[in-house]
């Protein structure tokens, strides 16, 4: 495989680019691995390129029931950023981050990982409160963050509306400078081009139909392209973890629903961080293209389709205008849903399942992608040396009959 | 947006609306009996199927009654609403 260098672009740049080889291959399955991972998203690629870097297992596959990316992986708004208020998700999310912060150098592939800092709104003198406490307990975990004047934030962007006469007022907010955007697709690319050249086959257009268990172990899975064995499953779907657990027989505290995100026609550069509000809700930054990319909470209900209603989109509309009222005559150019996994506490499952052999990682719900890599490493140690790695150990599946819940509801900087 | 049919005021948007989530739930008599685990499914574990889930509604900015409905989680089709208590409670 070609490594991506300036000496071989300009190589290939004299030959036209004809010479570039595909950034992965997709294989046929084999009759048997060692490790399976079932959903080929930024998630299940980054658990197999650590299985295969870190612990040196060689025979990875990877099913993805439809292409690399084309699943939540794709579909969401970019931010990446580690401003937790519990401990758990604080070191997860920041060590996380910390493997974002080298990811490109680390996959030879430019993920676009730009740390234009996340800021945080407050309305209201209690959401200031309780964002001076989170941004103390933040800081507690080594994690940088600062509180904002408005005066501060209309620095960083100066189109902001300070009005006090507007229903919600901006009281003041924090930041974290190294939070911002990478490109998505880039990442589930970057996995896939790594993780194949370590070896890993990737296997697209094959759907896990069911398991095959007995005694309560399981050996394999039954998919739309046959058989394949292995004494090591893992479980990496977003939008669908539900109805795998019931092809292998047990539930999962886990309901899907929809969440909408949109893009505007493309502007000017006018504003280069990311800014969320919890109160008017909504989360926006500014594309490379110069696109508004849009986003807010899920829609109520449960639902497969990959659409929600259209209220929830005029509500992100009102909010953007309430706290920007230049881009009232702003136009949207397009809007999609992806389908999250909520878990009750709005944290994910990482660990054993209720099956021998079958290991989860799921429940991202609506703030996966920032957790891509972390996620993978610590869900690949936890499959290789089949315990938990110490910062998954929180985020049992246990943790429901435990009691020991880690509720990031409303404490995750943004309502969900 | 979805059109619900409350049973007492009639089709009505999804925003007068709040979604409750599985209907039929019951709480479970807690005594020393009680697992933590019967308690887990109680509180956190619900349907989440692909296909036909019956749901409670609540009209919140219309009547303010609660009521179930059957609907279709890929389509968002919903084939009927019932007031809760009612005969209908026994469906499958």
């Amino acid at each position: 495989m070609t490594r991506y260098s300036a000496l071989n672009l300009l190589r290939e740049a004299g030959r036209l680019h004809s010479g570039w080889p595909e950034a992965w291959s997709s294989r046929d399955p084999k009759t048997s691995y060692d490790v399976i991972i079932v959903g080929g998203g930024g998630h299940g690629l980054a658990t197999a390129y650590y299985l295969a870097k870190v612990h040196k297992i060689s025979r990875i596959a990877v099913l993805e029931k439809g292409w690399i990316g084309g699943g939540n992986t794709g579909r969401n708004t970019t931010i990446i950023r580690s401003n937790y208020l519990w401990d758990e998700s604080a070191h997860l999310y920041d060590f996380s981050l910390r493997l974002y912060e080298g990811l490109s150098k680390d996959l030879n592939f430019n993920i676009m990982l730009s740390q234009r800092g996340v800021i945080n709104l407050a309305h209201t003198e209690n959401e200031m409160r309780e964002i001076q406490r989170r941004v103390n307990s933040i800081r507690l975990n080594g994690i940088d963050s600062e509180i904002l004047t408005p005066e501060e934030i209309k620095h960083f962007v100066p189109i902001i509306n300070l009005s006090n006469k507007c229903r919600y007022p901006i009281l003041g907010g924090s930041i974290q400078q190294r939070g911002g955007v990478a490109r998505h697709d880039a990442v589930a690319w970057g996995f896939a081009r790594a993780a194949s050249k370590l070896g890993v086959d990737i296997i697209e257009n094959c759907e896990v139909e069911g398991f095959l268990i007995s005694n309560g172990q399981v050996h394999g899975v039954n998919t739309n392209r046959g058989i394949i064995k292995s004494n090591k499953v893992g479980l990496v779907v977003s939008g669908h973890a539900g109805v795998l657990a019931e092809r292998a027989g047990f539930r999962l505290p886990i309901e899907s629903k929809p969440l909408q995100a949109l893009v505007s026609e493309p502007l000017k550069p006018f504003f280069n961080v990311v800014l969320m509000s919890g109160k008017v809700h909504v989360y926006l930054s500014q594309s490379d293209r110069g696109e508004l990319v849009m986003g807010a909470g899920t829609d109520s209900y449960n639902s497969y389709s990959q659409n929600g209603s259209f209220q929830v989109i005029e509500q992100m509309m009102a909010s953007s205008i309430e706290l920007f009222p230049v881009l009232s005559r702003l136009k949207v150019m397009r809007m999609w849903g992806g389908i999250v996994d909520v878990c009750p506490d709005a944290s994910p499952i990482i660990g054993f399942s209720p099956l021998k052999n079958l290991y989860l990682n799921c429940g991202w719900g609506t703030g996966g992608f920032k957790a891509t890599p972390g996620s993978g490493y610590v869900f690949a140690h936890t499959i290789a040396h089949e315990e938990p790695h110490d910062l998954a150990a929180p985020f049992s599946l246990k943790r429901f009959s435990s009691g020991a819940l880690i509720d990031e509801h409303g404490a995750a900087a943004v309502a969900h | 947006m979805l059109l619900i049919p409350c049973p007492w005021c009639g089709l009505r948007a999804e925003s007068e609306f709040s979604s409750g989530g599985e209907a039929n739930i019951s709480r479970p008599y807690v005594n020393n009996d009680l697992s933590d685990n019967d308690w887990a499914d109680y509180l956190f574990y619900r349907k989440n199927p692909k296909g036909w889930h019956q749901e409670q509604w609540h009209h919140v900015k219309g009547c303010r009654r609660w009521f179930n409905v059957e609907r279709h989680t890929v389509t968002h089709e919903i084939r009927k609403s019932w007031p809760m208590n009612s005969s209908s409670d026994s469906n499958d």
